[in-house]
């Protein structure tokens, strides 16, 4: 299983990004051969619109069936669930400790948006 | 004529100049209140409404038996409206700018349109003052097609007077654009002449004859007066900071309710500013 993680850098001990529309970069990470992509969302950073949107439709391009980021607002979260992709808030950490997180099972999967849009 | 009054900086007065003007001009004015996202002319002027019309946008629906998942509705889609998940388009139909080139690009037909209201345009008369404004509706964001339903409003053998929304962007445009002369409402501090130096900007951009407005004349420095001065810019009207005309304000009166003699200066400025909007 592939899950997107959104950070600001390009390894997996970068920061995480705590936005998820306008996050800078995704790290999909495949739990079953422990490999990663970067994926860029520099075009979503700079929408007039509809970024959560985007990068929910960028995010589900990649196969990923989890996405682990800091706030997701109402329009993201609507996408990514009709996508089937599930959403895990989390903190202040690096993209490994988040992966290692939400392997061990301590994240809980979100049930609504925790953020209106626009929130940063 | 079409009068327009608008701001950089919100605050400075446009509603105050628009109702005082309206009132001292009566039955030869209607009052356009374009600030469709929090409209406060009425609230002065009391009109009894006689009609209410609702506004639509035309927005994307999607038959999902004949839709192919080609994605080009979403491809095509400026707004991101539009986005496709699982080879199905999802629409997020308050984020639409109603342009139809979803409708229009769907090679298999499987996109209508169908009507979702942003608001209503209200119509009567304040006294012998025509008055008509737009109502937003809660949690739309997409005014200027609502403002454009109240601008259908103008009456070329009156003079109709725009109370614009303050700013610089679309609503802004959408309220100003086709009127014979501009009046931009400031005060005179570093925050009003900042302001109005993107509108000013804005005015010229559009080619629309342009005046300031000076607001609470006594606060603040004389930067706006000598901005106005080096970019020639007439000063159309000013408005001193007096304590009546700010308590006048605060219980909806007119600013001739607290200040008189602008009475005979507002009934004289529909013809000042046509003189300077003819270059005489």
């Amino acid at each position: 299983m592939k899950i997107a993680i959104t950070t600001t850098g390009d390894n997996l001990n970068a920061p995480m990004d705590a936005r998820f529309g306008r996050a800078q970069k995704f790290i999909v990470y495949d739990l079953d051969s422990n490999s990663f992509e970067v994926v860029d969302n520099q075009q979503n950073l700079n929408a007039i619109q509809g970024a959560g949107i985007q990068s929910a439709e960028a995010v589900a391009k990649t196969g990923a069936r989890a996405v682990l980021t800091g706030h997701c607002g109402p329009k993201a979260f609507r996408a990514l669930s009709a996508a089937g992709i599930k959403i895990y808030n989390i903190s202040g950490a690096t993209v490994s400790e988040a992966i290692e997180k939400f392997r061990s099972g301590q994240i809980a999967e979100a049930v609504s948006a925790d953020v209106e849009g626009h929130w940063s | 004529m079409i009068i327009a009054i608008a701001s950089g900086k919100g605050g400075t007065g446009k509603t105050t100049i628009s109702v005082g003007l309206a009132w001292a001009l009566g039955s030869s004015a209607v009052l356009l209140d374009c600030d469709v996202e929090e409209p406060n002319a009425h609230i002065f002027l009391a009109p009894e409404f006689q009609e209410s019309e609702s506004v639509n946008l035309l927005v994307p629906l999607v038959d999902e038996s004949k839709c192919t998942g080609c994605g080009l509705c979403g491809k095509i889609c400026r707004y991101n409206a539009i986005a496709m998940l699982n080879q199905k388009p999802l629409v997020f139909s308050e984020m639409c700018h109603a342009c139809g080139g979803c409708a229009l690009v769907c090679p298999v037909g499987a996109i209508s349109e169908v009507p979702r209201a942003i608001g209503v345009v209200e119509r009567g008369f304040a006294g012998a003052v025509e008055f008509v404004h737009g109502r937003l509706n809660i949690g739309q964001v997409f005014a200027p097609p609502l403002i454009r339903a109240v601008r259908k409003y103008a009456k070329a053998d009156k003079i109709t007077i725009v109370d614009s929304p303050p700013g610089t962007s679309c609503p802004v445009i959408a309220a100003i654009r086709g009127s014979d002369f501009v009046i931009l409402a400031t005060e005179p501090t570093p925050f009003g002449l900042h302001d109005l130096t993107l509108a000013v900007e804005m005015t010229r951009a559009l080619k629309i004859p342009f005046g300031v407005a000076v607001n609470r004349v006594g606060i603040g420095d004389d930067r706006v007066r000598r901005y106005c001065a080096e970019q020639n810019i007439p000063i159309v009207l000013e408005i001193p900071d007096d304590r009546r005309i700010a308590e006048a304000y605060s219980r909806g009166e007119f600013l001739t309710d607290a200040a008189p003699e602008y009475g005979a200066l507002f009934k004289a400025l529909p013809e000042r500013l046509a003189n300077m909007a003819r270059g005489c």
